[in-house]
Protein backbone atom coordinates (compact mmCIF):
# COMPACT_ATOMS: atom_id res chain seq x y z
CA UNK A 1 0.00 0.00 0.00
CA UNK A 2 1.59 3.56 -1.10
CA UNK A 3 2.37 5.79 2.16
CA UNK A 4 1.86 9.34 2.10
CA UNK A 5 3.89 11.72 4.06
CA UNK A 6 2.89 13.33 6.69
CA UNK A 7 1.76 16.85 6.53
CA UNK A 8 4.62 18.54 8.67
CA UNK A 9 3.48 20.62 12.13
CA UNK A 10 3.39 24.21 12.22
CA UNK A 11 3.40 26.46 15.59
CA UNK A 12 -0.47 27.53 16.48
CA UNK A 13 1.40 31.19 17.01
CA UNK A 14 0.43 33.85 19.01
CA UNK A 15 -3.14 34.69 17.20
CA UNK A 16 -5.10 32.14 17.50
CA UNK A 17 -7.93 33.17 20.08
CA UNK A 18 -10.26 35.26 17.85
CA UNK A 19 -10.66 31.68 15.78
CA UNK A 20 -10.01 28.69 18.59
CA UNK A 21 -10.99 30.46 21.98
CA UNK A 22 -12.95 33.54 20.16
CA UNK A 23 -15.78 33.41 22.88
CA UNK A 24 -13.69 33.46 25.87
CA UNK A 25 -11.47 36.31 24.43
CA UNK A 26 -14.34 38.11 23.53
CA UNK A 27 -14.38 38.21 20.12
CA UNK A 28 -17.50 38.23 17.87
CA UNK A 29 -17.58 34.33 16.56
CA UNK A 30 -18.96 31.36 18.64
CA UNK A 31 -17.08 28.51 20.38
CA UNK A 32 -18.10 25.33 20.13
CA UNK A 33 -15.49 23.97 22.19
CA UNK A 34 -15.35 25.87 25.72
CA UNK A 35 -13.83 25.88 29.15
CA UNK A 36 -16.21 22.70 30.16
CA UNK A 37 -16.34 19.19 30.03
CA UNK A 38 -19.54 18.53 31.29
CA UNK A 39 -23.05 19.79 30.30
CA UNK A 40 -26.19 19.33 32.21
CA UNK A 41 -27.03 15.46 31.14
CA UNK A 42 -23.70 14.55 33.47
CA UNK A 43 -24.38 14.73 37.14
CA UNK A 44 -21.33 14.52 40.00
CA UNK A 45 -19.94 17.06 41.76
CA UNK A 46 -18.13 20.24 39.87
CA UNK A 47 -14.17 20.51 39.48
CA UNK A 48 -12.37 22.71 38.55
CA UNK A 49 -9.21 22.42 37.17
CA UNK A 50 -6.46 24.86 37.30
CA UNK A 51 -2.82 25.52 36.64
CA UNK A 52 -0.40 28.05 35.09
CA UNK A 53 2.38 27.31 31.90
CA UNK A 54 6.34 27.74 32.65
CA UNK A 55 8.52 27.98 30.23
CA UNK A 56 12.16 27.61 30.85
CA UNK A 57 13.17 30.47 32.33
CA UNK A 58 9.95 30.03 34.93
CA UNK A 59 8.05 32.37 33.73
CA UNK A 60 4.24 32.47 33.03
CA UNK A 61 3.27 31.69 29.37
CA UNK A 62 0.07 34.15 28.81
CA UNK A 63 -0.74 33.16 25.03
CA UNK A 64 -0.72 29.15 24.89
CA UNK A 65 -3.72 27.51 24.78
CA UNK A 66 -4.94 23.94 26.20
CA UNK A 67 -6.93 21.41 25.81
CA UNK A 68 -8.32 18.90 27.99
CA UNK A 69 -10.09 16.20 26.33
CA UNK A 70 -11.91 13.32 29.28
CA UNK A 71 -13.79 9.84 28.90
CA UNK A 72 -16.97 8.59 30.33
CA UNK A 73 -17.89 5.46 30.40
CA UNK A 74 -21.47 4.28 30.08
CA UNK A 75 -23.56 1.20 31.89
CA UNK A 76 -22.90 -0.49 28.72
CA UNK A 77 -19.09 0.48 28.52
CA UNK A 78 -19.54 2.23 25.64
CA UNK A 79 -16.44 5.12 26.03
CA UNK A 80 -17.64 8.57 24.82
CA UNK A 81 -15.01 11.56 25.22
CA UNK A 82 -15.56 15.58 25.72
CA UNK A 83 -13.13 18.05 24.92
CA UNK A 84 -12.40 21.05 26.54
CA UNK A 85 -10.11 24.27 25.21
CA UNK A 86 -8.92 27.46 27.36
CA UNK A 87 -6.30 29.94 26.47
CA UNK A 88 -3.94 31.44 29.03
CA UNK A 89 -4.19 35.25 27.79
CA UNK A 90 -7.28 36.28 30.03
CA UNK A 91 -6.62 35.74 33.33
CA UNK A 92 -4.52 38.69 34.88
CA UNK A 93 -2.00 35.78 36.28
CA UNK A 94 -1.80 33.38 33.04
CA UNK A 95 -4.11 30.63 34.75
CA UNK A 96 -6.51 28.59 32.86
CA UNK A 97 -9.15 27.24 34.57
CA UNK A 98 -12.01 24.20 33.50
CA UNK A 99 -15.22 23.08 34.65
CA UNK A 100 -16.01 19.21 35.27
CA UNK A 101 -16.48 16.52 37.51
CA UNK A 102 -13.90 13.82 38.62
CA UNK A 103 -13.46 11.35 35.89
CA UNK A 104 -14.11 8.04 36.55
CA UNK A 105 -11.39 4.98 36.07
CA UNK A 106 -11.78 3.82 32.73
CA UNK A 107 -9.93 0.56 31.10
CA UNK A 108 -8.10 -0.06 34.17
CA UNK A 109 -6.73 3.08 34.32
CA UNK A 110 -6.53 5.27 37.12
CA UNK A 111 -8.52 8.32 36.69
CA UNK A 112 -7.02 11.12 34.16
CA UNK A 113 -7.82 13.74 31.50
CA UNK A 114 -5.69 13.77 28.30
CA UNK A 115 -4.02 17.33 28.17
CA UNK A 116 -3.17 18.93 24.51
CA UNK A 117 -0.77 22.27 24.78
CA UNK A 118 0.02 24.29 22.10
CA UNK A 119 1.17 28.12 21.92
CA UNK A 120 3.82 30.00 20.16
CA UNK A 121 7.45 28.54 20.22
CA UNK A 122 6.31 25.60 20.16
CA UNK A 123 6.73 23.86 17.07
CA UNK A 124 3.96 21.05 17.59
CA UNK A 125 1.21 20.24 19.86
CA UNK A 126 2.34 18.13 23.25
CA UNK A 127 0.43 15.50 25.03
CA UNK A 128 0.55 15.28 28.60
CA UNK A 129 -2.43 13.66 31.19
CA UNK A 130 -3.63 15.01 34.70
CA UNK A 131 -3.72 12.39 37.34
CA UNK A 132 -5.28 13.04 40.68
CA UNK A 133 -3.24 13.25 43.73
CA UNK A 134 -6.62 12.01 45.78
CA UNK A 135 -5.92 8.39 43.95
CA UNK A 136 -3.28 7.14 45.64
CA UNK A 137 -4.10 3.61 45.31
CA UNK A 138 -5.22 3.56 41.81
CA UNK A 139 -2.52 6.02 40.94
CA UNK A 140 -0.19 3.38 42.47
CA UNK A 141 -1.59 0.34 40.07
CA UNK A 142 -1.26 2.59 37.09
CA UNK A 143 0.50 1.05 33.92
CA UNK A 144 1.47 4.32 32.23
CA UNK A 145 2.03 6.07 35.71
CA UNK A 146 4.54 3.02 36.50
CA UNK A 147 6.21 3.07 33.17
CA UNK A 148 7.77 6.85 34.01
CA UNK A 149 10.97 7.58 35.85
CA UNK A 150 9.84 8.09 39.65
CA UNK A 151 11.34 10.81 39.80
CA UNK A 152 9.33 12.56 37.21
CA UNK A 153 6.06 10.83 38.04
CA UNK A 154 4.97 14.29 40.46
CA UNK A 155 4.92 16.45 37.09
CA UNK A 156 1.98 14.43 35.71
CA UNK A 157 -0.30 14.71 39.10
CA UNK A 158 -2.85 17.25 40.04
CA UNK A 159 -3.15 18.26 43.98
CA UNK A 160 -6.78 18.69 45.30
CA UNK A 161 -7.21 22.47 46.76
CA UNK A 162 -10.09 23.38 48.35
CA UNK A 163 -11.57 27.09 48.44
CA UNK A 164 -14.92 28.69 49.37
CA UNK A 165 -16.25 25.12 49.64
CA UNK A 166 -15.03 24.28 45.88
CA UNK A 167 -12.86 22.01 44.86
CA UNK A 168 -9.90 23.10 42.83
CA UNK A 169 -7.05 20.18 41.41
CA UNK A 170 -3.95 22.48 40.63
CA UNK A 171 -2.30 21.11 37.24
CA UNK A 172 0.63 23.26 36.69
CA UNK A 173 2.84 22.52 33.14
CA UNK A 174 6.38 22.88 33.11
CA UNK A 175 7.77 23.21 29.75
CA UNK A 176 11.27 23.18 30.90
CA UNK A 177 14.01 22.48 33.98
CA UNK A 178 14.09 20.39 36.74
CA UNK A 179 10.46 19.40 37.07
CA UNK A 180 9.96 19.36 33.36
CA UNK A 181 6.58 17.91 32.32
CA UNK A 182 6.47 14.60 30.94
CA UNK A 183 5.24 14.99 27.31
CA UNK A 184 4.00 11.60 25.70
CA UNK A 185 5.03 10.52 21.96
CA UNK A 186 1.43 9.70 20.92
CA UNK B 1 10.50 6.64 6.35
CA UNK B 2 12.38 9.93 7.02
CA UNK B 3 10.68 12.39 9.54
CA UNK B 4 8.47 15.27 7.91
CA UNK B 5 8.85 16.94 11.37
CA UNK B 6 10.45 20.21 12.70
CA UNK B 7 12.47 19.73 15.71
CA UNK B 8 11.19 20.78 18.94
CA UNK B 9 13.98 23.20 19.54
CA UNK B 10 14.92 25.48 16.20
CA UNK B 11 16.96 28.47 17.56
CA UNK B 12 16.59 30.45 14.59
CA UNK B 13 12.52 30.92 15.66
CA UNK B 14 13.56 31.97 18.99
CA UNK B 15 10.93 31.21 21.05
CA UNK B 16 11.20 27.98 21.02
CA UNK B 17 14.48 28.10 22.85
CA UNK B 18 12.50 28.53 26.21
CA UNK B 19 9.21 26.59 25.20
CA UNK B 20 10.51 23.65 24.07
CA UNK B 21 10.70 20.90 26.02
CA UNK B 22 14.22 19.35 26.85
CA UNK B 23 13.52 15.76 27.62
CA UNK B 24 12.73 12.87 24.97
CA UNK B 25 8.90 12.47 24.73
CA UNK B 26 7.69 9.28 26.39
CA UNK B 27 6.83 6.49 24.40
CA UNK B 28 2.94 5.48 25.06
CA UNK B 29 2.13 1.83 24.78
CA UNK B 30 -0.74 1.54 21.65
CA UNK B 31 -3.40 0.07 24.46
CA UNK B 32 -3.39 3.01 26.99
CA UNK B 33 -3.59 5.63 23.90
CA UNK B 34 -6.28 3.88 22.44
CA UNK B 35 -8.84 6.80 22.55
CA UNK B 36 -11.48 8.67 20.64
CA UNK B 37 -11.62 12.47 20.19
CA UNK B 38 -15.24 13.98 20.28
CA UNK B 39 -17.26 13.82 17.08
CA UNK B 40 -18.63 17.12 15.67
CA UNK B 41 -21.73 17.34 13.78
CA UNK B 42 -23.45 19.79 11.37
CA UNK B 43 -25.39 21.01 14.52
CA UNK B 44 -21.70 22.59 15.46
CA UNK B 45 -21.45 24.73 11.90
CA UNK B 46 -22.85 27.80 10.81
CA UNK B 47 -23.88 28.72 7.38
CA UNK B 48 -21.13 30.35 6.35
CA UNK B 49 -18.19 29.01 8.72
CA UNK B 50 -16.67 27.89 5.55
CA UNK B 51 -16.92 31.16 3.44
CA UNK B 52 -14.51 33.68 5.23
CA UNK B 53 -15.58 35.98 2.64
CA UNK B 54 -19.29 35.71 3.88
CA UNK B 55 -19.08 35.57 7.24
CA UNK B 56 -17.96 38.64 8.97
CA UNK B 57 -19.59 40.99 6.48
CA UNK B 58 -21.29 44.36 7.91
CA UNK B 59 -21.31 46.75 5.46
CA UNK B 60 -19.90 45.50 2.23
CA UNK B 61 -17.51 42.50 1.16
CA UNK B 62 -13.93 41.97 2.54
CA UNK B 63 -11.06 43.45 0.42
CA UNK B 64 -8.85 41.57 -1.43
CA UNK B 65 -8.38 38.44 -3.59
CA UNK B 66 -10.86 35.95 -3.23
CA UNK B 67 -9.55 32.29 -3.05
CA UNK B 68 -11.19 28.67 -2.87
CA UNK B 69 -8.93 26.66 -0.34
CA UNK B 70 -9.44 22.73 -1.13
CA UNK B 71 -8.00 19.17 -0.28
CA UNK B 72 -8.52 16.08 1.22
CA UNK B 73 -7.64 14.83 5.03
CA UNK B 74 -5.97 11.32 5.44
CA UNK B 75 -4.49 9.15 6.66
CA UNK B 76 -0.58 7.58 5.74
CA UNK B 77 -2.97 4.96 3.54
CA UNK B 78 -4.17 8.14 1.76
CA UNK B 79 -7.87 6.90 2.84
CA UNK B 80 -10.12 9.81 3.34
CA UNK B 81 -10.72 11.03 7.11
CA UNK B 82 -14.72 11.43 7.02
CA UNK B 83 -16.58 14.36 9.65
CA UNK B 84 -13.42 15.88 10.88
CA UNK B 85 -13.15 19.31 12.67
CA UNK B 86 -11.05 22.02 10.71
CA UNK B 87 -10.69 25.38 11.81
CA UNK B 88 -8.61 27.91 9.96
CA UNK B 89 -7.20 31.40 11.22
CA UNK B 90 -5.75 33.83 9.13
CA UNK B 91 -4.63 37.74 8.65
CA UNK B 92 -6.45 39.84 6.62
CA UNK B 93 -5.29 40.60 2.73
CA UNK B 94 -3.32 43.73 4.47
CA UNK B 95 -1.21 41.20 6.59
CA UNK B 96 -3.31 42.44 10.23
CA UNK B 97 -4.71 39.89 12.24
CA UNK B 98 -8.02 41.21 14.05
CA UNK B 99 -6.17 39.39 17.31
CA UNK B 100 -6.11 42.39 20.22
CA UNK B 101 -2.51 41.93 20.61
CA UNK B 102 -1.45 42.21 17.19
CA UNK B 103 0.21 45.38 16.86
CA UNK B 104 1.35 45.52 12.71
CA UNK B 105 0.76 49.14 11.30
CA UNK B 106 -1.97 47.81 8.63
CA UNK B 107 -5.53 48.45 8.23
CA UNK B 108 -8.31 46.10 9.55
CA UNK B 109 -11.14 45.14 7.13
CA UNK B 110 -14.19 45.73 8.80
CA UNK B 111 -16.09 42.77 6.63
CA UNK B 112 -13.54 40.74 7.55
CA UNK B 113 -12.53 38.26 10.71
CA UNK B 114 -10.54 35.79 9.29
CA UNK B 115 -12.19 32.53 11.09
CA UNK B 116 -13.68 29.48 9.96
CA UNK B 117 -14.48 26.07 10.74
CA UNK B 118 -16.06 23.12 8.35
CA UNK B 119 -16.60 19.15 8.72
CA UNK B 120 -14.65 17.12 6.19
CA UNK B 121 -17.38 14.95 4.20
CA UNK B 122 -17.88 11.42 3.86
CA UNK B 123 -14.60 11.56 1.28
CA UNK B 124 -12.43 13.33 3.80
CA UNK B 125 -12.83 16.19 1.44
CA UNK B 126 -13.44 19.96 2.41
CA UNK B 127 -13.30 23.26 0.29
CA UNK B 128 -13.52 26.92 1.88
CA UNK B 129 -13.71 30.33 0.78
CA UNK B 130 -11.19 32.65 2.10
CA UNK B 131 -9.41 36.07 1.33
CA UNK B 132 -5.67 35.70 0.21
CA UNK B 133 -3.93 36.64 3.21
CA UNK B 134 -1.05 39.10 3.04
CA UNK B 135 2.54 38.80 5.07
CA UNK B 136 3.17 40.49 8.31
CA UNK B 137 6.16 41.46 10.05
CA UNK B 138 7.49 40.08 13.52
CA UNK B 139 9.99 40.46 15.61
CA UNK B 140 11.81 37.22 15.59
CA UNK B 141 15.19 38.94 14.15
CA UNK B 142 15.45 42.01 12.18
CA UNK B 143 13.40 42.79 8.78
CA UNK B 144 11.82 39.52 10.17
CA UNK B 145 7.85 38.61 7.54
CA UNK B 146 5.98 35.62 7.56
CA UNK B 147 5.31 34.37 4.32
CA UNK B 148 1.45 34.02 3.33
CA UNK B 149 -0.56 31.34 5.29
CA UNK B 150 -3.32 30.43 6.51
CA UNK B 151 -3.68 28.44 9.83
CA UNK B 152 -5.35 24.79 10.78
CA UNK B 153 -6.24 23.34 13.15
CA UNK B 154 -7.72 19.69 12.97
CA UNK B 155 -8.79 17.16 14.84
CA UNK B 156 -10.09 13.64 13.48
CA UNK B 157 -11.47 11.21 15.62
CA UNK B 158 -8.68 9.58 17.55
CA UNK B 159 -6.17 11.02 19.97
CA UNK B 160 -3.39 10.96 17.04
CA UNK B 161 -5.45 12.13 14.55
CA UNK B 162 -4.32 16.20 15.68
CA UNK B 163 -2.66 18.05 13.35
CA UNK B 164 -1.84 21.91 14.07
CA UNK B 165 -0.48 23.22 10.71
CA UNK B 166 0.12 26.26 8.42
CA UNK B 167 -0.44 26.56 4.79
CA UNK B 168 1.45 28.25 2.34
CA UNK B 169 0.77 29.44 -1.34
CA UNK B 170 3.22 28.20 -3.65
CA UNK B 171 6.76 30.32 -4.97
CA UNK B 172 6.76 32.64 -1.88
CA UNK B 173 9.53 34.82 -1.67
CA UNK B 174 9.70 35.17 1.85
CA UNK B 175 10.27 31.21 2.05
CA UNK B 176 13.80 31.41 2.78
CA UNK B 177 13.98 34.24 5.45
CA UNK B 178 11.01 32.33 7.36
CA UNK B 179 12.51 30.10 10.20
CA UNK B 180 9.31 28.43 11.31
CA UNK B 181 8.89 27.73 7.31
CA UNK B 182 12.34 26.31 7.53
CA UNK B 183 12.37 24.38 10.76
CA UNK B 184 11.08 21.69 8.49
CA UNK B 185 13.37 19.10 7.17
CA UNK B 186 14.03 20.74 3.63
CA UNK B 187 12.99 17.47 1.98
CA UNK B 188 9.04 17.93 3.55
CA UNK B 189 8.35 21.77 2.92
CA UNK B 190 6.73 21.14 0.02
CA UNK B 191 4.14 19.49 2.18
CA UNK B 192 2.85 22.83 3.68
CA UNK B 193 2.71 24.48 0.41
CA UNK B 194 -0.65 24.70 -1.43
CA UNK B 195 -0.80 23.70 -5.38
CA UNK B 196 -2.42 26.26 -7.64
CA UNK B 197 -5.54 24.53 -9.33
CA UNK B 198 -7.15 25.91 -12.70
CA UNK B 199 -9.30 23.31 -12.74
CA UNK B 200 -11.01 23.96 -9.90
CA UNK B 201 -10.60 27.75 -10.31
CA UNK B 202 -14.50 29.31 -10.18
CA UNK B 203 -14.77 31.36 -13.76
CA UNK B 204 -14.97 34.98 -13.31
CA UNK B 205 -14.80 34.47 -9.08
CA UNK B 206 -11.90 32.86 -7.12
CA UNK B 207 -8.55 31.38 -8.10
CA UNK B 208 -8.08 27.56 -6.31
CA UNK B 209 -5.41 26.44 -4.25
CA UNK B 210 -5.61 22.43 -2.99
CA UNK B 211 -4.43 21.69 0.17
CA UNK B 212 -3.81 17.84 1.27
CA UNK B 213 -3.20 17.06 4.96
CA UNK B 214 -2.11 13.65 6.06
CA UNK B 215 -2.18 12.84 9.33
CA UNK B 216 -0.29 10.78 11.76
CA UNK B 217 -1.04 7.03 11.87
CA UNK B 218 -3.77 4.77 10.84
CA UNK B 219 -7.22 5.03 10.35
CA UNK B 220 -8.60 2.71 12.82
CA UNK B 221 -11.18 0.17 11.35
CA UNK B 222 -14.40 1.39 12.99
CA UNK B 223 -14.03 4.81 10.84
CA UNK B 224 -13.09 2.66 7.09
FE1 LIG C 1 0.13 33.59 11.35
Amino acid sequence: METFNQTPSQTVGPFFAYSLTAKQYGYNYNSIITDSLVNDSIEGERIFITGKIFDGENKVIPDAIIELVQYFESENQDVTSKIARVGTGTSEDGSFIFTTVKPKPIKGQAPFISVVIMMRGSLHHLHTRIYFADETEKNKEDLLLNSIPEDRRNSLIANRLQKNNQIFYEFNIRMQGENETIFFKI
Amino acid sequence: MESTQAPFLYPEYKSTIFRSPTQPLMIVKDHLKDLTLPVFGESHIQKFDNDLTKNAQINGEPIGERIKVFGKLMDENGRGIPNALIEIWQANSAGRYIHKAEIHDAPLDPNFLGAGRLLTDNQGLYQFYTIKPGAYPWGNHFNAWRPNHIHFSIMGHQIEHRLITQMYFPGDPLFEYDPIYQSVPQHARHLMVSKFSIDKTDPEFALAYEFNIVLNGKLKSNFE
